[in-house]
């Protein structure tokens, strides 16, 4: 099916525009009377249900329409806002999402929304208890379509407006056929083959389709322009049979303002698609003003794979970069030096960029979070006020796409046995309404992530009594721990049972999962709480993880990376200095005896360098603990791409990973964390 | 007709030492020239180590040393031929790359006792084609995962 090439797209577009409405929502709900919100909702909805009607996913575009015409009786301000109609609204958003995923999964999106549906339909009809003031209008059927009033759009009424002044005359046509007319969708293709001689109908009602249906009673109305007269269309009509009467008559457009309200009421019944596209147009006119602040986001979806080509091709430019380097050096051929040089400039900006492709903010990640809360604290009965901060904030994509879990188990965790209920935090003398944060920021090579809360924090003395209890550690380890160490605790393994809920004011479900799919992104995760005033959880997070940042270093004549996360710092230390602990060679390191590591011994690299009377230490650290790396000389900072050394050579002591240099060459990474015991 | 219904089989031809070795084509991935190629500490010797191979690293294996022949300089002739079994990636230092053969699989004969001093296990048998004598080699057994690593690790 040629649907399939854009059912991609699809998926991603719906799912954006739910996001969209959601958010509104959101903003809705905090702003009742905005009407400007509502319309942006109803765009996203529109969208979304020509989408899916073009794809040919019935239910989900139905569901939509009855969505929509919810939001435009709103709009129209025949229903206002309150938290029931929001209720369903977002009932029926999350039908909607249920049916994308269920696309995306490959089914139909079939669902049953009767409920949901049942619900909007009787908002629509003013039936839901609501402040509404002004009742509900009928809906037009196709009774009073046909009577006196015509109702015509702004696209009909601007060509009225051109033909009177081009000189054409615009009658209003009526035709009544005779009640005993036995085929009447012939005389009205009589008739219309009349009216186009004589002019050009440009609106009838009931609309032609539905004449040729038979979907009307005996009469109906045309638009017509034309240069004849009216008296002359009249006579040739009634040479048709059946017809009862003729009456033509000239017609006033209406001011642009009524146009345009009535055709809204008119296209809301409407299902064709091509009609609402006109109202969407409409509208767009309509709010003209506030669409200008809507930015236009110019971009394209590029699949990751395809990012991924493009940066391993760009690492062979870049190898054939060293050695044009190499070689314009040795040839010292200034035109050719001036070349190279120019192109690893260009190249250099062509590097970044293509790393910054990777980059996203975390707002995708943060945006589904507003209304999970809002959700969640319904069913907790408590009052939450999220603020989220900084969700421009860039990661890469393949940590995006893990960070989402673990944030929403933390945020659960938050709402449910952080933030208290409001009467027991009136009885503390806070205000009922508890206060999450969730925010995110660059600190140098990392990005956090924190999720505070103005809860009841963390009891220390439950978590250590627990902790003993389970044999997480002895009582003597608990003892000597800081207050942020004891925190920690929470998330072991060992932590995690049910009846710990209740008893260390419920942190602790699954938190080891939190920890570890953290840890395995290469980040952690650390705990910061008073008791009764809230508690903290940061996650520190790389930037991304085919990119790293590494100090090079020569062991001998080898070159290695050292992970910069990890480095503290660097110093040179005289022989002398060195003292001896347990028959090991340590340092004294700003008051800290610090472990020597000779990486020429633990690399067994082949010795050829002399030894001078000093040392280049790398110092790195895993939590508290240090240990001075000895090399031979630094080489310096730098980018690298993260490679595996792939399953034949896994798991070789010290060795994380390999990176290819300028030069084509490979330099392993060393994993400092295997250096320390 | 009875051409036809022999079973062939193409191999690359390539030497170490005085001796001839084959491997089938669809496990070639392509032949090199030497590079410079970097350590990998904590490895058995035969593991020279890896190199950058079009952007992907690719662990590089010493076949002499693997068969334990005795080492000598690499030359002019030396090549890098990279194979590719179950999904692993690994390149092949030889002596030199000579040929690409057809072979008729009725001249394959199991492999004598001893050939040489290359451990039998990998070698899947031998042909004989005129006056050459060319040995089957079985990948799998040669680049076995379990015995890349030295066991004495050092520790801090």
């Amino acid at each position: 099916m040629e649907i399939n090439q854009y059912l991609e797209v699809f998926i991603d577009e719906s799912k954006e525009h739910l996001q969209a409405i959601n958010d509104h929502l959101l903003v809705l709900e905090k702003n009742p009377q905005d009407i400007t919100i509502v319309n942006e909702i109803f765009r996203s909805a529109h969208t979304l249900k020509g989408m899916s009607a073009t794809m040919g996913y019935q239910d989900l575009s139905n569901l939509t329409h009855k969505m929509e015409n919810v939001l435009d009786a709103v709009r129209n301000e025949k229903v206002s806002v309150d938290e029931n109609i929001l209720d369903v609204v977002f009932d029926s958003v999350d039908d909607l999402e249920a049916m994308v995923i269920d696309i995306a999964e490959g089914g139909t999106g079939e669902r049953n929304v009767e409920k949901v549906v049942h619900l909007l339909q009787s908002i629509e009809n003013g039936e839901l208890p609501t402040t509404s003031t002004i009742p509900h209008e009928e809906p037009i059927d196709a009774h009073n379509m046909a009577s006196n009033e015509l109702q015509i759009d702004e696209f009909t009424s601007a060509v009225l407006e051109q033909s009177s002044e081009q000189g054409q005359n615009n009658f209003r046509v009526e035709v009544a056929l005779r009640e005993d007319c036995l085929l009447k969708a012939a005389r009205v293709y009589m008739v219309f083959e009349i009216l186009e001689q004589c002019g050009e109908v440009i609106h009838s009602q009931p609309t032609v389709e539905q004449l040729e249906n038979e979907e009307f009673e005996t009469s109906f109305t045309v638009l017509l322009i034309t240069g004849e007269s009216a008296e002359e269309i009249q006579n040739r009509i009634n040479k048709v049979s059946e017809i009862d009467h003729v009456q033509a008559g000239v017609f006033e457009a209406p001011s642009r303002l009524e146009t345009g309200r009535e055709a809204e009421t008119e296209s809301a019944e409407q299902t064709a698609i091509t009609k609402t596209e006109t109202k969407a147009d409409m509208q767009k006119q309509n709010s003209g003003e506030k669409e200008t602040k809507q930015v236009a986001n110019k971009t394209i979806r590029i699949n990751i794979d395809r990012l991924d080509v493009l940066m391993n091709l760009f690492e062979e430019l870049v190898i054939d970069r060293g050695r044009l380097e190499q070689i314009s050096n040795e040839l010292k051929h200034s035109e050719l030096q001036e070349t190279v040089e120019r192109m690893t400039r260009i190249s250099g900006d062509l590097q970044s960029i293509i790393l910054n492709m990777r980059m996203v903010p975390v707002e995708q990640v943060f945006n589904r979070f507003p209304r999970m809360v809002r959700q969640l604290s319904r069913d907790l009965n408590k009052k939450i006020d999220l603020s989220v901060v900084g969700a421009e904030t860039e990661l890469d994509r393949t940590v995006i796409d893990e960070i989402g879990d673990p944030l929403v188990h933390l945020l659960r965790n938050a709402l449910d046995h952080g933030i208290e209920s409001p009467d027991v935090r009136e009885s503390k003398g806070k205000s009922p309404t508890g206060k999450l944060e969730l925010k995110a920021y660059h600190s140098g090579n990392h990005v956090f992530i924190e999720i505070s809360d103005d809860g009841g924090g963390i009891n220390r003395d439950k978590v250590e009594q627990k902790a003993i209890a389970n044999n997480v550690v002895t009582e003597e380890q608990a003892y000597n721990m800081t207050d942020s160490q004891v925190f920690e605790l929470i998330m072991e393994s060992g932590f995690s049972t049910a009846d710990i809920i209740s008893d260390v004011s419920g942190r602790g479900v699954g938190l080891d999962v939190v920890k570890n799919t953290i840890e395995s992104l290469g980040g952690n995760i650390s705990i910061d709480s008073v008791p009764g005033e809230g508690s903290v959880f940061s996650i520190q997070l790389p930037l991304t993880l085919s990119i790293i940042s590494v100090m090079l270093v020569e062991v001998q004549k080898e070159k290695y990376a050292v992970p910069l996360s990890s480095i503290i710092e660097t110093a040179i230390v005289k022989k002398e200095e060195i003292m001896h602990a347990h028959n090991k060679k340590v340092i004294d390191f700003r008051g800290k005896v610090v472990p020597l590591v000779f990486l020429k011994d633990i690399l067994e690299v082949p010795e050829t360098l002399e030894e001078d009377d000093y040392y280049s230490v790398v110092i790195v650290r895993k939590g508290d603990k240090m240990a001075a790396l000895v090399v031979n000389s630094f080489i310096g900072q730098q980018e690298v791409v993260l490679k595996s050394l792939g399953d034949y050579l896994s798991g070789v002591f010290a060795i994380s990973g390999a990176t290819i240099l300028g030069d084509g060459q490979v330099a392993l990474i060393l994993d400092s964390n295997a250096l320390i015991k | 007709m009875s051409e036809q219904d022999k079973q062939m089989l193409k191999v690359i031809v390539f030497q170490i030492k005085d001796e001839e070795y084959t491997i089938p084509v669809e496990q070639v991935g392509s032949i090199e020239r030497i590079m410079p190629i970097t350590r990998v500490p904590g490895t058995k010797p035969f593991v020279k180590g890896v190199l950058n191979l079009r952007g992907v690293v690719t662990p590089i294996i010493d076949l002499r040393e693997r068969f334990e022949i005795e080492s000598t300089d690499n030359t002019e002739q030396t090549r890098i031929i990279t194979v590719t079994i179950q999904g692993l990636n690994v390149g092949l230092i030889v002596d030199a790359a000579n040929d690409v053969l057809d072979l008729d699989e009725s001249t394959i004969e199991p492999p004598p006792e001893v050939i040489g001093t290359v451990e039998a296990e990998y070698i899947q048998g031998v042909a004989k084609l005129d006056q050459r004598l060319l040995i089957l080699l079985n990948l799998e057994k040669v680049l076995s995962k379990e015995d890349v690593h030295l066991l004495n690790k050092v520790h801090v």
